[in-house]
């Protein structure tokens, strides 16, 4: 998928980048790149700056020096507004939801499907609980039957799932996922890597950033170490095993209670 | 359990009017049951808990709107008020048409609701404690007014001609703000059940920033909520004021309490982000209906008091009982099947 995509412009691209607050850099000569329907891990640690990296990005920093490119372009975004005009989206760790509001209401929050004219425009209920309840089992979410049900009575992963959706079907061209999978169990981090999967197979440029070296392994087409603001490595897939990786994410350090714990979710 | 029951138990719980309608009726039949002969179920027994519930249910209806997006307005007490006082300065002090003095009172308590949304949004404060402040102000101010230009803090509402009819109005033994009730009940309802608006009332009231960031103009929601709830409250003041001939700055102070508890008792969430108007209608006949019931039991009317704290915190109790019922179905399925 690489080879293929080589030859046009990466959707999003940053070269040298670097991000000081006062005198702390918090990001140092970082370049990544991701072309449509490639899937760009970044790796790190606590404290490496993948979430300033993220909010780059997505809109909510500018850099202090580098370039951001969108589509080949230089751009300068002043909001997350602008970088979703873009067709950025950002799905957050603390996941966008609201659990007393349903499926319907969820997916089409901001965007509601309108019908009717004038004083009488309102909701399409009838279109969104439909809509919204085949996207969803297109993802394979069984659990849900009417579109009217509430989130709250979903699981994380599948609501996880559900924002990757929303963001998939109005149109995202790179989705930033924040850490989607790490607070899941094996079978709630499979569905959302699913939706990985598929958001990659739609040609969407993934930016997947996890301090699971597991999942990122799985999934990955491209991998970025940050250690402490610096790119520590950069890969494709294939060119490292996965305790290399970890011994890189970890410093260099010997690690022994990470490898037990990522071989579990095996 | 059977899973048809338990589907049915959850649909039941989903349904958030169902909890307060239960108990509007049994309390209904209970005092139709105590009351043999008191007249309570006829027209005019009817009327008189329906009159009252009726003006309440005016201000309360935009005030569960603004609960469900997460604030609150203690200023509606004193926004009664200061509708009150200004169609009786204005008609029977200064002498002008019922009209103009209601236009001019409407824009006062848009106002006041811009001043409380634009304080709430802004400042962030909790509008919990910004409206109590400006229920202060709101209040202070019309006694003043009134006291310093009339030498009375009553002021007498001159009205004639079918224009007044519009608020002192009856038909048959019930008063016409029934009927305004039953449109802004239509209105609120639409709101929040079929326009995008509503979509957004919910969310702003489930999480604000998470609101915001899906593309919800969140502060927009809350001070136009603001205003509706402002000028509900005036727009009540004025009606009770030419119903009852007299403008009163202090006439509205229950309204504070009562109109949050009839929300509350509707199943709105106390935090935000749930509740429907069907529910608070229930919560609102509840009220109307404990009133009226007590006095034609014979039965000591202060006990209103009594029962409305009872049932506020049975209702809260059970609100949430509900809640969880409602968000559990296929948790309970899933374990079912992992086991």
């Amino acid at each position: 998928m690489t080879a293929q995509t080589a030859t046009t412009a990466p959707v999003i691209e940053l070269i040298a980048a670097s991000k000081t607050f006062g005198v702390n850099t918090v990001l140092d000569d970082v370049s990544i790149t991701a072309h449509a329907g490639e899937v760009v891990c970044l790796l790190g640690d606590n404290g490496a700056g993948k979430s300033t990296l993220i909010k780059v990005l997505s809109g909510v920093h500018t850099l202090t020096r580098g370039e951001l490119r969108v589509d080949g372009r230089a751009v300068e975004f002043r909001s997350p507004r602008d970088a979703q005009a873009l067709g950025i989206t950002t799905v957050f760790q603390d996941i966008d939801t609201f659990p007393l509001m349903s499926v319907a209401q969820n997916f089409f929050i901001g965007r509601e499907p309108m019908k009717g004219r004038g004083p009488f425009r309102r909701m399409d209920h009838k279109y969104a609980n439909s809509h919204a309840l085949e996207q969803i089992r297109e993802m394979g979410i069984r659990g849900v039957t009417d579109g009217k049900q509430l989130v709250g009575t979903m699981s994380g992963g599948e609501r996880q799932a559900l924002t990757i959706g929303r963001a998939l079907h109005f149109g995202a061209r790179v989705l930033i996922l924040d850490e989607p999978t790490s607070a899941l169990g094996v079978k709630e981090a499979g569905l959302v890597l699913r939706q990985i999967r598929n958001a990659r197979k739609s040609g969407v440029a993934v930016i997947f950033i996890t301090h699971n070296a597991h999942h990122a392994m799985t999934i990955g087409d491209k991998f970025t170490v940050l250690k402490q603001g610096k790119v520590a490595d950069q890969f494709v897939q294939g060119e490292r095993s996965r305790l290399e990786v970890l011994t890189l994410m970890a410093g260099g350090e010997e690690i022994d209670g990470d490898d037990d714990e990522s071989s579990a979710h095996e | 359990m059977p899973a048809w029951w338990r589907g049915a138990v959850s649909k039941v719980a989903r349904a958030q009017a169902f909890g307060p309608a239960v108990v509007a009726i049994i309390l209904y039949v209970f005092f139709v049951l105590v009351s043999p002969g008191s007249g309570f179920v006829g027209a005019a027994g009817t009327a008189s808990w329906l009159d009252t519930t009726a003006d309440l249910g005016i201000v309360a209806m935009p005030v569960a709107l603004l609960m469900i997006a997460g604030e609150f307005d203690l200023s509606v007490g004193s926004m009664v008020g200061g509708g009150s006082i200004t169609v009786g300065l204005l008609t029977g002090y200064l002498g002008l048409p019922l009209w103009l003095s209601i236009v001019i009172g409407l824009v006062l308590g848009a106002l006041v609701g811009l001043l409380n949304g634009f304080l709430v949004t802004r400042t962030k404060l909790p509008s919990f404690i910004v409206t109590l402040g400006t229920n202060f102000i709101v209040l202070g101010a019309g006694i003043t007014i009134g006291d310093a230009v009339m030498h009375s803090t009553i002021a007498t509402v001159e009205t004639s001609g079918w224009f007044s009819e519009l608020f002192k109005g009856k038909i048959g033994d019930f008063d016409v703000s029934v009927i305004w009730w039953i449109v802004v009940v239509l209105i609120a309802a639409w709101v929040l059940r079929r326009s995008r608006y509503g979509n957004w009332i919910m969310a702003t009231g489930g999480d604000a920033d998470k609101a915001r960031r899906s593309g919800v103009l969140t502060s927009r929601v809350k001070i136009t909520l603001f205003v509706c709830t402002a000028v509900a409250a005036s727009f009540v003041g004025m009606l009770e004021a030419v119903k009852f001939g007299t403008g009163d700055p202090t006439s509205g102070s229950s309204f504070v309490f009562e109109a949050p508890i009839v929300a509350v008792l509707g199943g709105v969430l106390l935090t935000g982000g749930y509740g429907s108007i069907l529910g608070v209608v229930f919560g609102l006949l509840i009220y109307g209906i404990s009133n009226a019931g007590l006095f034609y039991a014979g039965w000591d009317v202060n006990l209103t008091q009594v029962v409305l704290g009872v049932l506020l915190l049975v209702a809260v109790l059970s609100n949430n009982r509900l809640r969880q019922i409602a968000l559990a179905p296929i948790r309970a399925a899933r374990k079912g099947l992992t086991k």
